[in-house]
């Protein structure tokens, strides 16, 4: 009995730090196939030259997910060349269940645009052997520049970002809101700003992405201003670069 | 002996199991008919929940917090809970996932095509008839510790709108329309001017008109590569709204599904044709109206009134970085029209519905509360928060509020301009709003009408459309099927309090009852009386 416990809270364990932690398992940069498009599938860069609303399909690995919803997911994916984010898939609670981080999934629906974020929609998918786990790429550089979008809805990390305040509706600062306009409460999406070179820019801690019980849910509601941070997560976006975060620390 | 005990007690369990299990699928557990009680007990103490629902706005989440306290400040005895939503379809699915384990709330705002499938539970939903006109506790009643709206001073259309399988099921909370959102700047460059009231034709003429490109495939209106010169929030309500103008059939009161028709197929061909022009999409497919007016890549954008303060470069809820805002005239105009002389437009906006609780007591304690989401202060203050407007003559015709419509413009949030102007539009249109049938199933009609639009815009955009009737066969059929319209008649007959109360149970039901009864304890009397015939047999043979 005592042993089924443990094992039984060890895979509750592993479950919720796996539904925040892209890097889990398998370890990142793993890779146990090489990657081979099968045929029809598009590569990433025919992904990119595809037009709007044009039939896509592609091979791309689970990195997490967002949402299960009413036979459709929401996924956070990428390759060794590229991201795609999967809209409202159709999807089964029971292979939403085997969508685990790594997993590599063939993924046909159409591309298109909703406020700026390319993605891919009305989709349905089918798991394959394989697996790889992407490692966060650093681009802070990056912030700012018109090369930016090219590693739209990638896992990547910022370096030495600092917290900025933000200002709620009743203009007091605060170093985070619920919501947009702070008009939220505890589970709700957390906003708050960092800046870089002098620009700031709206994160996001996405509570179906990381809810209220994860460890990056909690580090940002102890976010001071001015705090220097380092952060990791997927690069959404919303009118403008919004990212996803999944995990904040210490500027090292 | 023992075994001889033993063996009645089985028998006599088992005679009693059949006639249980088959009473709980006749309707156990389902709540009692609620009576409105002679009197308030405020001797006791009463925690009511309320789930309400916000478009993302801490004003009017603070309305709500304030009208707790200041309940609760004049009902000691009753404490409200309050849970917040930003959708009303998460609230939708929560209510109906708490109706079979009678956890559901005990006041909610919804929205009357949700409050339908509400009744689907026995006894779910408390009809208010008797309680709007209770002398005590009705609307306006004396015994009321606050200054509510008499059932006169209530706007009988929105009251009206409750009316549900012939009852009150609900009430009104606040009301609202669509209202077109319109770059002026961009009208007047390419040198139209707008009319009185607002015409399709004429959306899409100028809509058209914005696609000119320079020679480097720029928009010449914007100078930039993006440019949707209209754009439709809610495709459900684009659907409903013009089949209502053209007098289109849509749905009977009674459920009758009337929207596959030729009437609809002649809709959605133009909206194909102006989607191939590229002049028209979707919140669902492109993004928010407002955020595309607001960067003038947008000449008409359709939205709830409720959805004002996203509009207008001076916007204070706009969701896009102020250097992306450019600088044009807004005007603010009713939908459009397919008969300017006899104008049409939804009235939507949340209701409040009451549901049962064993607890008569706990139920008045939460009428109470809903009634007191009336009063004018929360009317009047949840309103200003968008282009709501009041549901009650009390409010409307306030000194307070005629102020404040009077004001528009004297400053960016309380006063902002384009919010008043949407507001007035509802309040000038009141008599010419109308809505579509509540039956348990319209919210699902509701959605498909929605889907057909979206799904002939993608079609178009996918190079999948054909303007042939077998293009339409298959869509018709493919949302049908996808909302299970074609299951809502079943649906309807099977449930409902008021529709379908399953009622006594059919003679033949109740005879097989007895019999199963008799002949169990048939069996245990002959099992009792072998037994006491063998203990007579056995003491003899003793």
């Amino acid at each position: 009995m005592k042993k089924f416990a443990v094992i039984a809270l060890a895979l509750v364990l592993l479950f919720s730090l796996a539904s925040c932690q892209p890097a889990g398992e398998p370890a990142p940069g793993d890779d146990t196939t090489p990657d081979e498009k099968g045929e029809g599938v598009m590569t990433y860069a025919e992904y990119i030259a595809a037009d709007m609303d044009a039939r896509v399909v592609v091979e791309t690995y689970v990195q997490a997910k967002q949402s299960w919803w009413e036979d459709k997911a929401t996924v956070y994916t990428q390759d060794k060349d590229g991201a795609y984010f999967l809209y409202e898939m159709a999807c089964s609670k029971e292979d939403y269940d085997k969508l685990v981080p790594g997993t590599k999934i063939r993924v046909t629906g159409h591309k298109s645009s909703w406020s700026g974020e390319v993605e891919i929609i009305d989709a349905t998918f089918e798991i394959l052997d394989g697996s790889f786990i992407a490692t966060a790429k650093d681009i802070t550089a990056l912030l700012g520049t018109d090369d930016l979008i090219n590693h739209q809805n990638e896992f990547v990390s910022f370096k030495g970002m600092k917290v900025e305040a933000s200002t709620d509706a009743d203009g007091n600062e605060a170093p985070f809101l619920y919501k947009w306009d702070g008009s939220g409460e505890e589970g709700d999406d957390l906003y708050f700003k960092v800046s870089s070179n002098g620009n700031t820019y709206t994160f996001t801690v996405e509570s179906y992405l990381c809810g209220k019980d994860t460890d990056v849910y909690k580090a940002v509601k102890d976010l001071k201003v001015g705090d220097v941070i380092d952060l990791e997560g997927f690069l959404y976006w919303y009118e403008g670069v919004n990212p996803h975060i999944t995990a904040v620390a210490a500027a090292k | 002996m023992r075994k001889s005990v033993l063996c009645l007690l089985l028998i006599a369990a088992l005679s009693v199991v059949p006639v249980l299990s088959l009473s709980s699928c006749h309707g156990k557990g389902s709540l009692p008919d609620f009576q409105v009680p002679d009197e308030f007990d405020s001797s006791r103490n009463y925690e009511i929940t309320f789930w309400a629902k916000n478009d993302t706005n801490l004003t009017q989440k603070n309305v709500y917090l304030q009208a707790i306290e200041e309940f609760e400040s004049l009902y000691p005895n009753i404490k409200v809970n309050i849970r917040l939503y930003t959708d009303y379809g998460r609230i939708y699915n929560d209510v109906i996932t708490n109706i079979p384990t009678d956890t559901t709330p005990n006041i909610c705002i919804t929205y009357p095509d949700h409050i339908a499938t509400y009744t689907t539970g026995k006894n779910t939903i408390v009809p208010l008839d008797d309680l709007l006109k209770d002398s005590k506790y009705g609307l306006g009643g004396s015994e009321l510790l606050f200054d509510g709206p008499s059932y006169d001073e209530m706007i009988t259309k929105y009251l009206d709108e409750c009316i549900i399988q012939g009852h009150h099921l609900g009430i009104p909370y606040m009301r609202s329309t669509e209202a077109c959102y319109i770059n002026k700047t961009y009208v007047d460059a390419l040198g139209y001017d707008l009319p009185e009231t607002l015409t399709w034709d004429f959306v899409w003429e100028v809509s058209e008109a914005a696609m000119k490109k320079d020679a480097d495939g720029n928009f010449v209106l914007n100078g930039e590569k993006v440019m949707i010169p209209f754009i439709y929030k809610s495709t459900d309500n684009m659907m409903i709204q013009m089949l209502r103008q053209k007098g289109a059939a849509y749905s009977t009161d009674s459920g009758d599904i009337l929207i596959f028709s030729d009437d609809t197929k002649e809709l959605l061909r133009t909206v194909a044709e102006e989607t191939e022009k590229g002049v028209f999409s979707t919140f669902k497919i492109s993004g928010y109206p407002g955020n595309f007016l607001n960067a003038g890549q947008c000449v008409f954008a359709i939205d709830s009134t409720a959805g004002a303060t996203w509009m207008g470069k001076l916007a204070p809820h706009a969701d896009i970085s102020p250097d992306k805002i450019v600088d044009y005239e807004i005007a603010v105009m009713s939908i459009p029209q397919f008969d300017p002389s006899d104008p049409k437009m939804i009235s939507q906006g949340p209701s409040i519905c009451v549901f049962n609780k064993t607890d008569p007591q706990e139920v008045l304690a939460s009428w109470l509360f809903a009634q007191f989401l009336l009063t004018n202060k929360i009317q009047i203050t949840y309103a200003q928060t968008e282009g709501y407007v009041p549901v009650t003559l009390k409010a409307q015709q306030s000194e307070e509020y005629l102020d404040y419509l009077s004001r528009s413009g004297e400053d960016g949030s309380l006063y902002y301009d384009v919010k008043i102007s949407a507001t007035k539009i509802l309040i000038e249109n009141t008599m010419n709003t109308f809505i579509t049938p509540v039956f348990n199933g319209s919210a699902s009609l509701r959605d498909a009408a929605g889907q057909l639009i979206e799904n002939t815009v993608k079609s178009v955009r996918r190079k999948e459309y054909s303007r042939t009737d077998d293009y339409f066969a298959g869509l018709y059929s493919s949302i049908s099927s996808l909302y299970r319209l074609d299951q809502l008649k079943q649906a309807q007959s099977g449930s409902g309090s008021f529709r379908s109360d399953l009622g006594r149970l059919p003679k033949t039901s109740a005879a097989l009852i007895v019999c199963i009864v008799l002949a169990w304890t048939a069996i245990g009397v002959f099992s009792a009386a072998a037994a006491v015939k063998k203990k007579k047999n056995s003491k003899n043979r003793q």
